[in-house]
């Protein structure tokens, strides 16, 4: 009858489209989109005459994953050690503006403001941590971390109002709050500009973080920008979007107005005001990751870093790859921040790969996960013609003898 | 269905069109094989103009434009030959739901369609509407067109078909010829058993009054007044219809008294108190429960399991929450006991909406929102696009809660249902009670009044 009748009515919102990509694949998805892009990039780098497989394992040893295999012994451990470090120093910023991305996805959100959320929260940051130089430590950092969480919650906010208030479109305010970011940062420490250092009038550079705003380094040489206690904020940070999403009630609401606005209305949650908490919990996420960052290597911003900086923007594809979810989220920061510190330049030898073009190799790799997640036809193709083959195996199976596992 | 469209692709069997066995394997292949295909739900751009949506994916060209003139000068042509009355060059949205259903059929005869697929075309239509869409029907045939008419209105069936074929389940059961068969005949083969089409009811014990509307004005989303001057009461143990044709203000009526649309000016009141414009949840605290008219877009949440659906009117309060969190196993272990209390099938507490059949979601909706102890429940088509199993079910729950002393508003399109399930009869008719009349009133007197009392006019 009528219900047989009916097609699958078209996933209406991003965060439906999303679930259907989740349910269709589970965790082989995301890997297979993965696989994808490096397989891409691969043939890049082959048309472009460079040897892929020599270039990945270059990367895959500048990432010091490998300080986890207990053969990795002597120097090569201490090398693998301080490059892990590295690796997991880049992946904590990117899990925090992955999650920035992903929450905002649940509630049928699109925030691509999650960089200038960053920097908003980064430039609090330095300005609360260079000042009170008399501060107790402890009350130092908390100061600073939460002046950057709420500096990005407000920013981020800003975004939530407009699409509650007025309709406006988050990918359009989000965009433009970017920019207004960055140019208020470039503007407060260039020369002249009321945040820029008094040790040197001519650097476009902030003043220092004081040593007692400056995060505990954990693991490794703190003068060598050894790891800082931020991943386990950032770890903290993860495990809170899980609950707040699976097991409160703002989250129930969060995912409610993200698949079926008009239904959430009709049961009585405001969908505006829903808006609005969502964009300020992402911008909490992104300033967090800005503050952390700057608490905990950075110590200070130059108007450089302001205007080169991607953090944000890798969060939306470490959101698309994480499939919005917090386990997902961290796999896919660590994959980004391996990739990261392992094309930097200080790891690869330029007779394997140009080290100056390496990270445009993660940007390429960054795009085409996107562009896959979007196109998410491509994949979900694939996977429904290895089902129907799988299947097709199985109902030959008791015929030929072999079962499929 | 959606296998002869293209839409989905058959595991066995085969399809053959004029006798030649094809491959439908896409729309645009059924297209050119002839078939033609008007669904259940609409698939328009409700910002676009009737000619634009026609001639969508076959636009006439000149050079490299589109030719607008040219288009909309042949909708008009198939439009008159047919008599369909649709106006080319008026926007989707601003059009009636009957109007839009016409825009779907010229779709298909704009491309040539010599078999006509119907989803279910009357579910959204009133009984005019449903007489004015039988002409064209009846035109078509003599054209030579050939239609699958897919209903669950058995007396439409037997009024419009030539065969009848009954399946169940995905099986075909039988095909009889409509000549002979009677209503009874063709819901026994639908259901497997003996149904009642008539409800039986007790009297009820009629009590306070649940609901007053007083004098109430109602703007829709386009500011244009659509609820003009309504004044109504629900008694406790009462089941009041309000019956019109679509588009009469139902919906933005509804809406204000379910707190999801401010008034303009008049009054809501439940139990006495005043609750006009204070929102959903005040008026849900009130005790008010409201089934929406459109499961999939309103009513439930496709994504959610089952279980967070049947908690979306109780998530903030204890037992399914404490402090801000959610407790998880009181939700599940509630909605397992809804769900076998209200007979959903197919369906375990972890099962999305999305993937249940249209009669089981509308249980789903119906029993979180009886489950939510109303004091008023505001049914909006209630059993849209059921079969007849489920309306039954339905009907069953609407006059329990009755008898349990709630108050009822029954707003439907149905003249069987309203008659069947009423203890009053409103009329609504361009945002104003027309009349008032008992459940034992006739379909003409009834649709004469829904039609502003001159009869024969359509609402378009």
């Amino acid at each position: 009858m009528s219900a047989t009748g009916e097609p699958e009515v078209a996933a209406a919102t991003p965060a439906a489209r999303l679930a259907a990509y989740v349910r269709a694949g589970g965790v082989i998805v995301p890997i297979l989109t993965a696989s994808l892009a490096f397989f891409v990039a691969g043939l890049v780098m082959l048309v472009t005459g460079n040897d892929p497989i020599a270039t990945y394992e270059a990367i895959w040893k500048g990432t010091g994953l490998q300080w986890i295999f207990p053969w990795t012994t002597g120097a090569d451990r201490d090398l693998a050690a301080s490059n892990l470090q590295q690796t997991l120093i880049i992946t904590t910023p990117l899990i925090l503006t992955g999650l920035a991305v992903a929450f905002a996805f649940r509630a049928g959100l699109f925030n691509i403001g999650g960089n200038g959320q960053y920097i908003v929260g980064a430039i609090v940051a330095v300005w609360v941590g260079s000042s009170f130089a008399d501060m107790p430590s402890v009350l130092h950092i908390l100061l600073a971390i939460g002046a950057a969480c709420l500096a990005g919650a407000f920013w981020a906010a800003i975004a939530g109002v407009l699409k509650a208030t007025t309709g406006a479109h988050e990918v359009i305010t989000t965009i433009m709050l970017n920019w207004i970011a960055v140019w208020v940062g470039v503007w407060l420490f260039s020369l002249g500009g009321p945040l820029q250092t008094e040790r040197n009038a001519s650097l476009p550079v902030s003043e220092d973080v004081v040593k007692g705003a400056k995060l505990p380094v954990f693991w490794g040489d703190p003068v060598l920008q050894g790891l800082h206690i931020g991943i386990f904020i950032a770890l903290a940070a993860v495990v809170i979007f899980w609950l707040i999403l699976n097991r409160s009630t703002m989250g129930y609401e969060v995912r409610a107005v993200g698949f079926n606005p008009e239904a959430a209305r009709y049961s009585g949650m405001s969908v505006g005001k829903n808006y609005v908490l969502v964009m300020a919990l992402c911008g909490l996420f992104a300033g967090l990751a800005g503050g952390l960052d700057v608490l905990g290597w950075q110590f200070r911003i130059a108007t450089n870093d302001i205007q080169t900086v991607q953090l944000g923007f890798f969060g939306i594809a470490v959101a698309l790859l994480g499939r919005n979810t917090a386990s997902g989220t961290v796999a896919a920061a660590l994959l980004f921040g391996a990739l990261l510190s392992g094309t930097s330049q200080r790891n690869l030898d330029p007779t394997i790969f140009e080290p100056s073009l390496a990270k445009n190799l993660t940007f390429i790799i960054q795009g085409l996960v996107i562009l896959i997640v979007s196109a998410d036809v491509i994949v979900l193709g694939l996977v429904a013609r290895s089902r129907g083959l799988f299947a097709r195996g199985r109902r030959a199976a008791p015929a030929g003898g072999e079962a499929e596992p | 269905m959606s296998i002869l469209y293209g839409l989905y692709s058959p595991t066995e069997g085969e399809i053959r069109v004029n006798g030649q066995p094809v491959q439908v394997d896409s729309p645009s292949k059924a297209i050119k094989l002839g078939i033609g295909m008007v669904h259940q739900h609409f698939m328009l751009v409700p910002v676009m103009t009737v000619t634009e949506n026609i001639v969508l994916g076959a636009e006439p060209r000149s050079g490299a434009l589109l030719d607008v003139r040219e288009g909309s000068r042949r909708v008009k042509e198939l439009s008159d030959r047919y008599g369909l009355a649709v106006d080319p060059d008026e926007v989707i949205e601003r059009v009636s739901v009957g109007m839009q259903q016409r825009v779907e059929i010229l779709k298909t005869l704009y491309r040539d369609a010599r078999i006509l697929i119907l989803d279910e075309p009357t579910a959204v239509l009133t009984a005019q509407e449903t007489n004015e869409l039988f002409e064209v029907l009846r035109a078509l045939k003599q054209d030579g067109v050939s239609i699958v008419f897919i209903s669950h209105k058995l007396n439409e069936v037997l009024e419009i078909a030539d065969r009848v074929t009954v399946l169940r389940r995905g099986k075909r059961i039988d095909t009889v010829p409509s000549e002979g068969a009677t209503e009874e005949s063709l819901a026994r083969l639908m259901v497997g058993r003996e149904v009642l089409l008539r409800v039986d009811k007790e009297q009820g014990k009629r009590g306070e009054p649940m609901l007053e509307v007083e004098d109430l004005y109602v703007r829709d989303d386009r500011g244009l007044e659509v609820v003009k001057g309504v004044s109504l009461h629900v008694r406790a143990g009462e089941v009041v219809a309000l019956a019109g044709v679509d588009g009469n203000g139902q919906l933005e009526l509804v809406q204000a008294i379910a707190g999801l649309r401010a008034p303009q000016s008049g009054r809501v009141a439940i139990e006495g108190r005043d609750v006009s414009g204070l929102g959903v949840r005040a008026t849900t605290e009130a005790g008010v429960a409201h089934i929406p008219e459109d499961r999939q877009l309103a009513g439930l949440v496709l994504n959610f399991t089952l279980a967070e659906n049947l908690a979306l009117r109780e998530y903030r309060e204890p037992p399914i929450s404490n402090h801000g969190m959610l407790a998880i196993g009181q939700m599940k272990s509630r909605a397992r006991a809804l769900l076998r209390e209200y007979d959903v099938r197919g369906g375990e507490p972890d099962t999305l909406a999305g993937a249940l059949s249209g009669g089981n979601q509308q249980k789903v909706a119906v029993a979180r929102e009886i489950a939510s102890n109303p004091k008023l429940l505001v049914a909006h088509q209630p059993t849209r696009g059921l079969d007849v199993g489920a309306i039954e079910f339905v009907h069953g729950r609407l006059l329990a809660e009755r008898a349990r002393g709630r108050g009822i508003l029954l707003v439907s399109l149905e003249f069987e249902e309203v008659r069947a399930l009423a203890d009053r009869i409103l009329v609504i008719y361009e945002g104003r009670i027309v009349g008032e009349f008992p459940p034992d009133v006739s379909e003409e007197d009834l649709g004469v009044a829904m039609t502003g009392g001159r009869g024969g006019q359509g609402a378009a």
